[in-house]
């Protein structure tokens, strides 16, 4: 979707302000949301590209105004309550309803580390062969799918050229919209500064993009 | 849910100081109430999820990474060539770094790694991003005035040095390699591990000798 969270190339933010000796958490409740997050997510009833998703379509202006782990609450809720594993009249009563037999975690403490461990791959097995190969000129496609994409609007219709192909990985496009993972082939594409942002840019500077093959046409 | 308050002071590129945010934390609180109360979540794994991300997982492995790569050649190449792989023989995989590409600074490359889309970032080797990195102005400045970033962070680059920006929207992470400094031939990898540091692993600093 063309929402603000593809902000790449955008104006109007100002400078970039580092914090000195950041710590990890700015508040104990951004570590609850992290975990909590992970915690439910075990239960297995959206994936990743989801989770993304509803976090682009929190309204702009909220996008916008949230701070990054107010934005996974807000997230986490929708996700919970659209898995059914929350209804809202438990939300808003904050207590569970008694009809509902009480679950058993699927993440105990001794699973967490293995389980960050092993993380969740998106290389996945094709028997497919890769359309494009190394030096290769392609042009990303312009398109504009209204659900989740990972097609930043900045390099649509622009001309690359491929550096490398990584496999065939978990299409997000459609897997966010549990239509199935469909693996293609992901690419590393190279963007030359002059074409994304015109003269004025330095001619020796380039933008990489990992692009899944759907987003990419021949030149 | 509403925010009936303003939050205008807020915004994602100042510090993000949750105390002055109490009907956030208090919210927070009565969701892992509900969710413990109906059995969907162990409080002991969220416990262990923070201390991990706390205590646990940070750029002290990043900087193991790169340190080894300056001392070992055969582990550096290693580390060109299948970055997961070698990142792995010391431990680190898995959440946000599952594919791992290494990029290399040299004298004539400055590489700088950002996610405009969200804020993608290699957890296993960096731990969880600063604000900074998650900022609108980060995001979205990056890919266009790379340079005016760098000087935002107090590192100008001549014009001749070629900038490579890794968008990072796919589930590909990147840990930039930094240049090792002069003077710093006799150093052990673990001296040489306490000077590296996280925003030189991202591309905004490079590492300052000792």
């Amino acid at each position: 979707m063309n929402g603000v969270h593809d902000m790449g190339g955008m104006h109007g933010f100002g400078p970039v302000t580092p914090e000195a000796n950041e710590p990890v958490f700015h508040a104990p409740w951004e570590g609850r949301v992290l975990a909590l997050r992970r915690a439910v997510g075990a239960w297995r009833r959206w994936n990743i590209d989801a989770g993304r998703h509803t976090i682009e379509t929190l309204p702009p202006a909220e996008y916008l105004r949230l701070s990054y782990y107010e934005k996974w609450f807000e997230s986490t809720i929708k996700l919970v309550l659209g898995a059914g594993l929350v209804t809202q009249r438990e939300l808003e009563t904050g207590r569970r309803d008694p009809a509902v037999p009480v679950a058993t975690p699927p993440l105990t403490a001794d699973k967490v580390l293995p389980a960050i461990m092993a993380g969740g791959p998106t290389l996945r097995e094709t028997s497919a062969t890769p359309r494009f190969a190394a030096g290769q000129a392609v042009r990303a496609r312009d398109i504009n799918p209204v659900g989740h994409t990972r097609l930043p609007r900045y390099v649509r219709g622009r001309r690359g050229t491929i550096e490398c192909d990584h496999g065939a990985h978990v299409f997000p496009d459609s897997n966010a919209r549990f239509d199935g993972e469909n693996p293609q082939y992901l690419y590393t594409v190279r963007f030359e500064a002059r074409e994304l942002w015109g003269e004025a840019a330095n001619p020796a500077d380039a933008v990489y993009l990992d692009l899944w093959e759907g987003y990419l046409d021949v030149v | 849910m509403a925010h009936d308050h303003d939050h205008s002071h807020h915004r994602d590129h100042d510090h993000d100081h949750g105390q002055e945010m109490p009907d956030t934390a208090l919210r927070v609180k009565a969701l892992e109430s509900l969710l413990v109360e109906k059995g969907l979540v162990d409080p002991a794994a969220l416990d262990a999820i923070v201390d991990a991300y706390e205590n646990k997982i940070g750029p002290r492995n990043g900087a193991r990474i790169v340190a080894r790569a300056w001392t070992d050649a055969d582990y550096k190449a290693r580390l060109m060539r299948d970055a997961t792989a070698a990142i792995a023989e010391f431990g680190y995989s898995g959440a946000q770094g599952e594919h791992m590409v290494v990029v290399e600074n040299t004298p004539t490359v400055h590489n700088l790694v950002v996610c405009t889309l969200c804020s993608c970032y290699p957890w296993p080797v960096l731990g969880l991003p600063p604000v900074w990195y998650k900022s609108s102005a980060y995001r979205s400045r990056a890919v266009i005035d790379p340079r005016g970033v760098l000087r935002d962070f107090g590192l100008s680059l001549p014009e001749d040095v070629a900038v490579r920006v890794w968008d990072s929207t796919a589930e590909i992470r990147y840990l930039v390699l930094p240049e090792r400094p002069a003077g710093t031939d006799g150093l052990s990898a673990e001296a040489l591990a306490d000077l590296v540091t996280r925003d030189a692993m991202v591309g905004t600093a490079k590492v300052a000798g000792p």
